[in-house]
């Protein structure tokens, strides 16, 4: 599954703006930030802020702040965060993956990930992405380009293709997250009713 | 760190079971979804019979209020304790207690537990709310807990419980399951917090991603109820979905004091006031032949004392190997040790000892209930005389946010179930994890001790 394509290396992080229906994006194209296995919420987002953090700057200030205290402040828009095995373990904290979405990230390629931050990120519109082989391959600060349609990872050491999303998954991200689904769901209830 | 040995047995494998018999979670997912039966794998729209949320729900109303709806559409389903940051550490912690107050108020929540009651998943147990074969889900990652009482329960985030408050359900992928079979009864000293830590250490922090844990044998059925609590409690640190522990005589004796006690206060109207609820007996257990991804069998005489070292729960070591490593601060609390048997255990421990100097040791009890028991047998006197300091119900400095938290530099011995780096407030402190009889004894001795060599 592997061709020697190599992303566009353009010199800043840039988003390709081709909307798909909910207005996500078909390209996502950015800096890698590689982290390794068993990345807990705690070093994503700390527990100390989880109850009094409020609003999207300052929520988005304190993005892996444990892990990475150079992240925030110099992730851009359209960025990807590849993680190993079991990306996001520990506590349920939405900020985990929300300080990500404030922070203009595009995606997160993981080996495999823990189930509560699988959900909270779809959740939130937030692509997440199980390919090993592509967690594997790319390597930090590198370019990536994340093609949703095509299902592909572009990155240095090659071209990796991603299975495809679950239904309800894809669902969820065309509507822009679980709360825009829901909100859909509920006026059509209503309308039916 | 992982040189325990011998490694358990991995006696079966995928494939090996009946394709017509049915997993526990099989089992409940089909109840919580309406449906006949439901498949490994498959996504379904899940109604919960309870929804937990705590000092988050204040968040949550946020999300919640963006679906224009004046009311929940669940007030009866949802429980909501105040136990994470209690009481208030700062005036903006008290200001998210104000609003959660309010939102109750104002949504006629009836299962609201004030500061001071306790952890979250303690006292649902206490209360009796979820019973066993129905479905809790709540906003927080240890919410596998109530697989004590072979109940489904998983954690989900914030949005997910906003949706549940506004439409009463939501999508779960049925899981895989995992059978974990504990042969034989525990020696002295060793306990279910051990039996669980020598799991995650077995096989990884992800050893039982997405999978439902379901445990058997002889040795979880001599367990005590709080026991089984902690054992299925730290399931959360081994990925899984949720946990299950086949109910018994012991769950329906506990089951039905907890009604009594509301009975008596009152309260036992609304959604679990009858033991055994209106889940069919068969709907309760999983069946004979039913499809496991993987099946350990453990030893309950090869266990042994066993610590997890900083900074991941997977990172375990025997007790031999880190004793006498030395410890600025004890803390024996949690939703996964801060009952009575476990402060019951420190108390014998401290009777007639001190607190090492240059150590201090930190009691939280789990619930307002189990303080009271502990002092009422004289737990918490013999404890306060020997130097502890005792926390407010609830969870402490478990996650950081106050009350207990380290100092830079220092080391923790902690009874509870996380030592991530920065767990505690700072990323430049180690815990280590145990049972509470040896957080004791490491109190005593100032550093990390066999409680054995001691008592
Ligand atoms: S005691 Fe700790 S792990 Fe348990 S619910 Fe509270 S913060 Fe979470």
């Amino acid at each position: 599954m592997r061709t020697g394509a190599v992303p566009g290396g353009a010199a800043t992080a840039q988003v390709v703006l081709e909307s798909l229906d909910g207005g996500r994006k078909a390209v996502i194209r950015g800096r890698a930030w590689k982290y390794g296995d068993n990345v807990n919420t705690d070093v994503l987002f700390p527990g100390k802020y989880t109850y009094t953090a409020k609003g999207r700057d300052e929520i988005a200030s304190h993005a892996l702040e444990d892990l990475d205290p150079a992240f925030a402040s110099n992730v851009c828009d359209g960025d990807v965060i590849i993680g190993g095995r079991n990306f996001g373990c520990g506590s349920s904290r939405e900020q985990a993956a929300t300080c990500m979405v404030y922070n203009g990230v595009g995606a997160v390629i993981a080996q495999s990930f823990a189930r509560i931050f699988y959900r909270n990120a779809i959740n939130n519109g937030l692509l997440a992405i199980v390919c090993p082989e592509a967690a594997q391959a790319i390597q930090g600060q590198e370019y990536v380009a994340v093609d949703l349609e095509q299902r592909t990872i572009e990155c240095a050491s090659g071209r990796f293709v991603f299975p495809p999303l679950s239904a309800t998954v894809q669902e969820i991200l065309e509507a822009g997250g679980l709360v825009e689904q829901v909100k859909r769901r509920l006026a059509s209830a209503h309308t039916a009713s | 760190m992982n040189q325990q040995s011998p490694s358990p047995v991995l006696v079966g494998q995928a494939g090996t079971g009946s394709k017509d018999a049915q997993t526990f979670a099989q089992k409940a997912l089909a109840r919580a979804a309406g449906c006949e039966r439901v498949e490994v794998g498959e996504v379904v729209d899940v109604r919960p019979d309870v929804v937990l949320s705590h000092d988050n729900t204040a968040a949550i109303r946020e999300i919640w209020q963006e679906f224009g709806q004046a009311r929940v559409v669940i007030p009866e389903k949802m429980a909501i304790t105040l136990d994470h940051a209690v009481p208030a550490p700062t005036t903006r912690h008290a200001q998210n207690h104000a609003e959660i107050r309010r939102f109750v108020q104002e949504q006629g929540i009836r299962h609201f537990f004030e500061v001071g009651r306790g952890i979250c998943h303690q006292v649902l147990s206490e209360e009796a709310l979820t019973l066993p074969g129905q479905t809790v889900l709540g906003a927080d990652s240890h919410t596998p807990h109530f697989g004590w009482l072979g109940a489904f329960g998983a954690g989900i985030g914030r949005s997910e419980v906003a949706a549940l408050w506004a439409t009463g359900e939501l999508w779960l992928r049925v899981p895989e399951s995992i059978r974990i079979v504990l042969d034989g009864q525990l020696p002295k000293g060793v306990t279910a917090k051990d039996f669980a830590l020598r799991i995650i250490g077995d096989w990884g922090a992800d050893g039982g991603l997405y999978a439902s844990v379901e445990f058997s044998g002889s040795g979880v059925e001599a367990m005590s109820i709080d026991s089984r609590m902690a054992l299925a409690n730290m399931m959360a640190e081994f990925g899984a979905k949720s946990s299950y522990i086949p109910p018994d005589v012991k769950t329906r004796a506990y089951l039905e004091a907890a009604l009594e006690r509301r009975a008596a206060r009152g309260t036992s109207a609304g959604t679990a006031d009858d033991y055994p609820p209106t889940v069919a007996e068969s709907q309760l257990f999983p069946d004979e032949g039913a499809e496991y991804i993987a099946t350990y069998r453990y030893g309950a005489g090869e266990l042994e004392p066993t610590v997890s070292c900083p900074h991941t729960v997977d990172n375990i070591a025997p007790l031999s190997a880190v004793a006498g490593t030395e410890v600025q601060q004890a803390f024996i609390g949690t939703c996964t040790n801060g009952r009575l048997e476990d402060i019951a255990e420190a108390a014998e421990i401290m009777q007639g000892r001190q607190v090492a100097a240059g150590t201090r040791l930190l009691i939280v009890p789990a619930s307002s209930l189990v303080l009271q028991e502990a002092m009422q047998r004289g737990y918490i006197q013999a404890l306060v005389a020997a130097g502890a300091a005792i926390g407010t119900p609830g969870c402490g400095p478990c996650m950081g946010n106050h009350m207990g938290v380290p100092a830079t530099g220092e080391v923790t011995i902690s009874s509870a179930n996380r030592n991530f780096r920065g767990r505690m407030g700072t990323t430049d402190a180690e815990i280590y994890l145990a049972s509470p009889a040896v957080v004791a004894a490491s109190a005593v001795a100032g550093r990390i001790a066999d409680p054995r060599d001691i008592v």
